[in-house]
């Protein structure tokens, strides 16, 4: 990862719990387990996909790392500077670096307000311009984005749902962010304008030198856009990888099961390949499972599963995965793996 | 000599228009095609193509009083288009079931599952309560939903959304029908469960001996499954033939948009996906000639009348609407679809 610079974002052991309340107190009788110790760093110019199925916790860590959400416990660091308990007076500075493109392009625009207005909310907020260069870079922005500056006193129903995309994305670089989380950005779009903004989201980021973190549930546009990606179950950062590495090598079952279930539009390829169908559903998140959270739908598991939490150890060359089973490692590998994260503390806690 | 049986089901030119204030909404345009027993139809296209609408307007789903209707289909060699309500009502979901893109909203919230499931068969069949509820149990099993009887009094809340989609698929079968018209029925579930769905159509074919029509957005998605496919765009057909043909021999650049616009896991990563420029059209207003023709790097003079759906460079069963010869086709076709050849 040499080509990138500086860590921009670090997540560290960070977790995310929504507490269920219940009765007239509103005592606490439970939590969702939404983003459970999770850890790992976005270097600048870098991005960093997250894969995970619908539940997984994936938008969750987006909204926490950006600080739409504060974290219950663990630690977010921008710039090296921790904003994990930040109050909203001292995290508005920091929200100019950092910005947020949404699913649905519908929902996430508000309907009444001109598109100018739109894109140019963010600057009015912080007060970065007067309004008549408010205006312009909002124009230019227009242009950017591949709209026409034309479009500056339209209202957000006369366009497609792919231009509204392109609005959500000139409104979120409108402050010039670093860091740009962008959650499932082309999952409601058709194939064709998919591409399109795909294209565009990789010219943006060489031009305004971007940092992502690209959530989505489509492995194909993940590996398309991504230089790391992170694969998320139940909360839990099961596999972490240089992006060609994962597709190649996957090392959690977990992964191996999701690449096998992407569609190819091969009908030869698709009629030879193993596909590896997953029983079940995702387990709640209230009350995940003991041990390793995957073990209830793992063809491979055995009891040591059930019983011990598998760490995220490092197998080469970035190459993280929680597993008791990882697959297509060498017995060296895996020995020298195993020294240097013994299971003992662990495995004593959990064995009667 | 006895004339061939009849296909399954025939729509013959189909026109679907819907009268608004701004015009004229022509969402089907003169869609044709056939669908044999126990075939995969699999109808491709991205949203406003009118495949939806099509199918629909096969059950006669469509109640807007502003919608206009013309053309045939044909199930068993009669005109669904003029049935009385009645025996409609017998068609749909006896004869000929839908399964709907959103599991969520498919499903009435305040009835049981099996409750549900057992209204279907009571509709189209003289039999008691009691064997209905037993019917629907067996269908619950039969889609792969695990302790049946126990979750049968499940409420539509309490089912994930894949097991959602599979108390859908188990209602859709409930009368044997003998075509299953599934809309984008994996698009809202996560990967691994929509191969569990497909698994599901796929082996459900076969012990149901039902013909499916799958429509979705995803060519993915009817590679494994589809025996022939038809490409919609803009109210229209413009290409459909069998799967084999449309993967490896595609004739219309479209398809080729379509093909190289999705960042595929079976190749090497693109530096740049193939995008197609522009937006689908307009369907008040159409573009004159070719449809895809503002959006098509190949287009030329003759694209300003419309080419008929036929057989052209394809194969015998193959057809399409394009108007480039199949060598210069060849020549492009590559190109396009791994992206080197952008549109302006």
């Amino acid at each position: 990862m040499s080509a990138f610079g500086e860590p921009l974002v670090e997540v560290e052991d960070l977790v995310t719990h929504f507490p269920i309340r219940e009765g007239l107190l509103g005592r606490q009788v439970a939590a969702v387990h939404a983003v459970d110790g999770v850890t790992f760093s976005v270097r600048e110019g870098e991005t960093l996909g997250l894969v995970g199925e619908s539940g997984c916790g994936k938008s969750t860590l987006g909204r926490t790392i950006v600080r739409l959400l504060e974290p219950t416990s663990g630690d977010v660091r921008f710039q090296g500077r921790s904003i994990a308990h930040l109050r909203a007076r001292e995290l508005r500075p920091l929200r100019r670096e950092m910005q947020m493109v949404f699913q649905d392009p519908y929902a996430s625009l508000n309907p009444r307000k001109r598109i100018g207005s739109i894109i140019a909310s963010p600057m009015k907020i912080h007060g970065a311009a007067d309004a008549r260069e408010r205006r312009r870079r909002v124009q230019d922005l227009l242009d950017v984005v591949g709209l026409s500056p034309e479009h500056y006193n339209r209202y957000p129903h006369e366009f497609s749902g792919g231009q509204r995309q392109r609005i959500g994305v000139a409104r979120a670089l409108a402050l010039r962010p670093k860091l740009v989380v962008a959650d499932e950005p082309v999952s409601a779009l058709d194939v064709s304008i998919q591409s399109q903004m795909l294209n565009l989201l990789e010219d943006l980021q060489e031009e305004f030198h971007l940092t992502y973190i690209f959530i989505a549930h489509d492995l194909g546009v993940v590996r398309h856009v991504s230089d790391r990606i992170a694969v998320i179950y139940l909360g839990k950062l099961v596999e972490l990888s240089p992006a060609a590495e994962l597709y190649e090598r996957p090392i959690m079952p977990y992964t191996e099961a999701l690449l096998s279930a992407v569609p190819i539009p091969d009908p030869d390829l698709s009629d030879q390949r193993e596909r590896i169908v997953l029983q079940g559903d995702v387990p709640s998140p209230i009350d995940p499972p003991p041990g390793c959270r995957f073990h209830p739908r793992c063809r491979y598991r055995t009891d040591v599963c059930a019983a011990v939490e598998p760490p995220l150890v490092d197998y080469g060359g970035g190459h993280l995965a929680a597993c008791h089973h990882p697959l297509g490692v060498d017995d060296e590998t895996l020995a020298r793996v195993r020294r240097a994260a013994p299971l003992t503390d662990a495995a004593s806690r959990a064995s009667p | 000599m006895a004339p061939p049986p009849p296909p399954l089901l025939e729509v013959r030119d189909l026109k679907v228009s819907f009268n608004t204030e701004d015009g004229v909404v022509r969402a089907v345009d003169g869609v044709s095609f056939t669908l044999g027993q126990g075939e995969v139809l699999g109808i491709v296209g991205e949203s406003g193509s009118g495949k939806s609408v099509t199918m629909m307007s096969v059950l006669r789903l469509i109640n807007d009083p502003n919608a206009v209707f013309e053309g045939e289909v044909l199930y068993k060699g009669r005109n669904v288009m003029d049935l009385p309500e009645d025996r409609m009502r017998e068609v749909r979901g006896g004869e000929i079931a839908m399964i709907f893109q959103d599991p969520m909203t498919s499903l009435n919230p305040v009835y049981r599952v099996a409750d549900q499931i057992a209204e279907a068969i009571l509709t189209h069949r003289a039999i008691g309560k009691a064997a209905a509820r037993t019917r629907a149990v067996d269908l619950l099993r039969q889609v792969g939903i695990s302790q049946p009887e126990r979750r049968a009094d499940d409420f539509p809340h309490q089912f994930s959304g894949g097991m959602r989609q599979r108390a859908m698929i188990a209602m859709a079968l409930a009368n044997d029908p003998d075509i299953l018209i599934a809309d984008e029925p994996t698009t809202a579930l996560d990967v691994t469960i929509q191969a569990q769905i497909l698994d599901l159509i796929a082996r459900l074919k076969d012990e149901f001996a039902s013909a499916v029509i799958l429509i979705t957005h995803d060519l993915g998605v009817v590679a494994g499954i589809a025996d022939r496919i038809g490409v919609m765009y803009a109210g229209r057909l413009v290409e459909f033939g069998g799967k084999r043909d449309l993967f490896y021999d595609p004739q219309h650049p479209y398809t080729w948009g379509l093909l190289g616009s999705i960042p595929r896991l079976d190749r090497p990563k693109q530096d740049r996906l193939h995008s197609i420029a522009g937006m689908p059209p307009s369907l008040i207003d159409p573009p004159a000639g070719c449809r895809f023709r503002p959006r098509c790097p190949h287009a030329f003079d003759r694209c300003e009348t419309e080419p008929a759906l036929e057989v052209r460079g394809g194969g015998a069963r193959h057809l399409d609407r394009c108007w480039l010869d199949p060598e210069s086709k060849r020549a492009v076709r590559d190109r396009t679809i791994r992206g080197e050849s952008a549109a302006a």
